[in-house]
């Protein structure tokens, strides 16, 4: 054992290569995507580990490899576990042999995502049981209980856990490599009347997964994280709640989760502190846990984040026990139904729920201090993307357009100046999208933006299905040749795995070409005129057409270049900062200055100036 | 009883903008708490906000420590890499508190095309008027003077070490240093560290 400082993924990674994990799939999205890397980073050497094309090739590899007896874990955030919900659903009706691991990220906020939704309703929906860490430390822990359970129970397992866990530190003890837990898969053994799903096997199956679920309701309730802590100090003594100010004579007390569970903690004093129920497994929920938690309250409040999960589940227990206790939480109004929960957030509820002032967070605002700048995350200095923006809006300048974004980097070519996004939705969506507006709008010049690890990862379908169905549009494949937002992973069209194998690389021209496009062309952006003509040449073709505009992600190719600006020649129109919206651009007193600690040397603003006055410096 | 929990205590609130090097910096702390063998916990910003969004990292030494994150009025430091971000965070503050808040704004680009406004001189006034112990720290003329802009998270460490509400001294920060960085970029970074030293 020794003691690191680690990101709670990096302990969830951890946690899973003690418990002797064999195979690691997923598909990067923040918060979840050092998870893996993890894995990769400290694989002991026996450990399989790939990037998936995406979540649902992920789910469905790992779901082959538990059924041939590996410990599998699979990763990915809360969207992506959208789109690998279709093997998911299936497979809890199957089974796995080799204990399955389903690592979802939910991202409460949400800080770095389209949606809000909550894995543990998904746990609900697909009956699949779910563990929900407070901690990094107990993240670590519990990734082991999940793999065994597992294994115990022939179920794969939600592990889930939300940002402030994923992307929290702090200094645990770790298992030295030696000690992890080595787990031999047995291999496949054939046997089509448990892994080949017929309405016959579902109707046996779901059944006997109702009652598995029964029985694990009360085999969690002995669970140790879930558990009752007791009320200390002065929130100990009931009959004294009316006079210590916690209202007229009621029985009081918190049922929480995940990250939440430390908020409530850090509200009170270590010394005093009402009952709470710290549910760490609320599916199957466990109900006999629960009904011994409530029947001697009058009033719980649920503190969640995200879906009101426990809360509801409360309810439940009360109606079926026929308990009288009144539970709040989101459905009540005592808790933000949407929206980040905070150490300020949970405590004003607390002094809400316990009518106690001295529960509430200090009370301090920023009410006279001057207007702040608003601060939306931008393209980087340098970027291609913004090249690539800035030439199709220059070559289309106009006419009547429509461009359709994608989730990535580029998705922030929403912002001003460039404002070359009008729709985003998920992953690979934007083809699509651009197909249907163009049917309902025939004379708009339809765009569709797509990276290129987006376009492997669900980009190459929509493309077929457009050029199947006749449409006219333009697709720009975006290439920077890694998958940059979620931090430079690679991806097919990369010619390198995760374990660091070089490979043959998938040609995104040759895709597109096979499929049957009749204009591809490669163009480097950052050649602002040969980009801009390869753009009013693609409009001269009917069809379906694809332009790539090809250039390494600039945070990945170190540029030493830099750009400056000739004072002399700079007349101070600012078309520059207008219309690029570089960060490394500046005003300098009246002229345009370039801040040569962000600037790449791309060049760009160079070949947009009318002065001619920025040049290599 | 409180009262001397809170004493083993520190909560420190990082804030900057996405790429300026706040990590590193809160990296050094825990690294140099830990080599004392004080439990860290800490919290950070990672995601979309690091391509130039507003970013912080809460850091919290000290056992019994139950969250990461750290509430209003609670924070016994703030190193802000940036103004207007600093402001932001005066929230967190003790009125006590320390502050180390370099100088030198970053204009957001939404500033720079008129979608917001900056206005730097009422920013460092307000902070003037409204931090108790605060250090400002003219990162402009250390880059200048040192030969670098990279080195400005240790610059500020540096300052915050001897604000003395970290609760380390500019050794333990020196050691961590060396455990982390590649020997030829050490030299460059002592200096960083003493630099406020000699103002």
């Amino acid at each position: 054992m020794h003691k690191e400082f680690l990101m709670g993924n990096e302990a969830i990674a951890i946690g899973a290569l003690a418990a002797g994990v064999n195979y690691v799939a997923g598909y990067p999205g923040t918060p979840s995507t050092e998870v893996l890397e993890t894995v990769a980073k400290r694989n002991p050497g026996s450990v399989y580990v790939e990037w998936s094309v995406n979540e649902k090739a992920a789910m469905e590899a790992a779901a082959g490899a538990a059924y041939a007896g590996a410990r599998a874990l699979v990763t990915m955030k809360q969207v992506g576990l959208n789109v690998a919900a279709d093997p998911l659903m299936s497979l809890e009706y199957i089974g796995i042999k080799g204990g399955m691991v389903i690592m979802v990220a939910d991202d409460p906020g949400p800080i770095s995502s389209q949606t809000e939704q909550d894995t543990r309703t998904f746990a609900m929906f697909s009956k699949v049981p779910l563990f929900d860490p407070s901690t990094v430390e107990e993240a670590f822990s519990m990734m082991k209980e999940a793999f065994a359970f597992s294994e115990e129970w022939g179920t794969p397992v939600f592990f889930r856990s939300t940002t402030r866990v994923d992307h929290g530190y702090e200094s645990i003890e770790i298992p030295d490599e030696p000690e992890y837990e080595k787990h031999e898969p047995e291999g496949f053994v054939k046997d089509a009347s448990r892994f080949v799903i017929f309405p016959k096997l579902s109707v046996k199956n779901h059944a006997l997964i109702e009652k598995r679920n029964a029985q694990l309701s009360k085999t969690l309730s002995e669970y140790p994280r879930n558990f009752i802590l007791p009320a200390k100090g002065r929130w100990q003594a009931k009959g004294k709640a009316a006079q210590d100010g916690c209202g007229s004579g009621n029985r009081r007390a918190i049922a929480t989760h995940g990250i939440n569970y430390t908020y409530v903690l850090d509200a009170f004093d270590e010394a005093s502190r009402p009952e709470i129920l710290r549910v760490a497994v609320p599916f199957p929920f466990p109900e006999d846990l629960a009904a011994a938690f409530l029947q001697d309250k009058d009033e719980v409040l649920c503190v969640e984040e995200l879906d009101p999960v426990i809360e509801r589940a409360l309810i439940h227990v009360c109606g079926k026990y026929g308990l009288q206790v009144r539970i709040r939480g989101k459905l009540t109004g005592d808790i933000a139904p949407s929206g980040e929960n905070s150490t300020d957030s949970v405590a004003a509820a607390l002094a809400a729920f316990f009518e106690d002032a001295s529960l509430k967070p200090s009370a301090c605002g920023l009410s006279d201090a001057p207007p702040l700048p608003v601060r939306p995350p931008v393209l980087c200095a340098g970027c291609p993307h913004r090249a690539s923006f800035y030439a199709v809006k220059q070559a289309m300048k106009g006419q009547k357009t429509l461009f359709a974004g994608d989730i990535g980097c580029y998705t922030l070519g929403n912002a001003q100046p460039l404002e070359m996004c009008d729709t985003c939705l998920c992953m690979g969506a934007g083809i699509n999208i651009a197909q249907g507006i163009w049917r309902v709008e025939p004379d708009t010049k339809c765009f569709a933006f797509v990276g290129d690890s987006t376009f492997f990862a669900s980009g190459i379908t929509g493309v077929v299905n457009a050029f199947y169905n006749q449409a006219q549009l333009t697709l720009i494949v975006l290439d920077n040749s890694t998958t940059a937002m979620t931090g430079h992973q690679p991806h097919p069209g990369t010619g390198r795995t995760v374990m660091g194998q070089v490979v043959e690389k998938v040609s995104i021209e040759a895709v597109l070409l096979a499929i049957g496009l009749p204009f591809v062309e490669t163009v480097d952006p950052l050649d602002l005129e040969h980009a801009i003509d390869t753009v009013r040449r693609a409009q001269e073709v009917d069809g379906v057409k694809a332009i790539i505009f090809r250039s390494p992600c600039i945070t990945i190719e170190k540029s030493r270049r830099k750009a400056a600006v000739d004072p002399e020649q700079c007349t101070g129109c600012r078309k520059c900062i207008r219309s690029l919206g570089c960060p490394a651009l500046v005003l300098d007193g009246k002229k345009a200055g370039i801040r040569a600690s962000m600037c790449t040397g791309c060049m760009l603003c160079a070949q947009v100036c009318p002065a001619g006055a920025i040049r290599e410096g | 009883m409180q009262e001397e929990k809170n004493k083993q205590q520190v909560n420190i609130v990082l804030c900057g903008v996405g790429g300026q090097g706040t990590i590193l910096a809160s990296r050094l702390i825990a690294d140099a708490a830990m080599q004392k063998g004080i439990h860290v916990r800490s919290a950070e910003t990672i995601g979309m906000a690091q391509r130039g969004g507003s970013v912080f990292t809460n850091l919290r030494l000290g056992e019994d420590v139950p969250t990461p994150r750290i509430g209003l009025g609670k924070a016994d430091l703030m190193i802000a890499f940036e103004p207007a971000e600093a402001v932001r965070m005066l929230p967190y503050l003790k009125e006590e508190a320390q502050a180390v808040v370099s100088m030198e704004p970053i204009m957001p680009v939404s500033a720079m095309v008129g979608a917001s406004s900056y206005p730097v001189d009422e920013i460092l006034a307000y902070l003037k008027e409204h931090v108790k112990h605060l250090t400002l720290v003219d990162s402009a003329r250390a880059a200048a003077d040192l030969g670098s802009a990279k080195c400005l998270n240790v610059v500020l460490l540096g300052a915050a070490v001897r604000s003395k509400a970290l609760g380390l001294t500019e050794e333990d920060i020196g050691k961590a240093l060396e455990a982390r960085l590649p020997e030829k970029l050490l030299g460059l970074n002592r200096k960083a560290l003493m630099y406020t030293a000699s103002e």
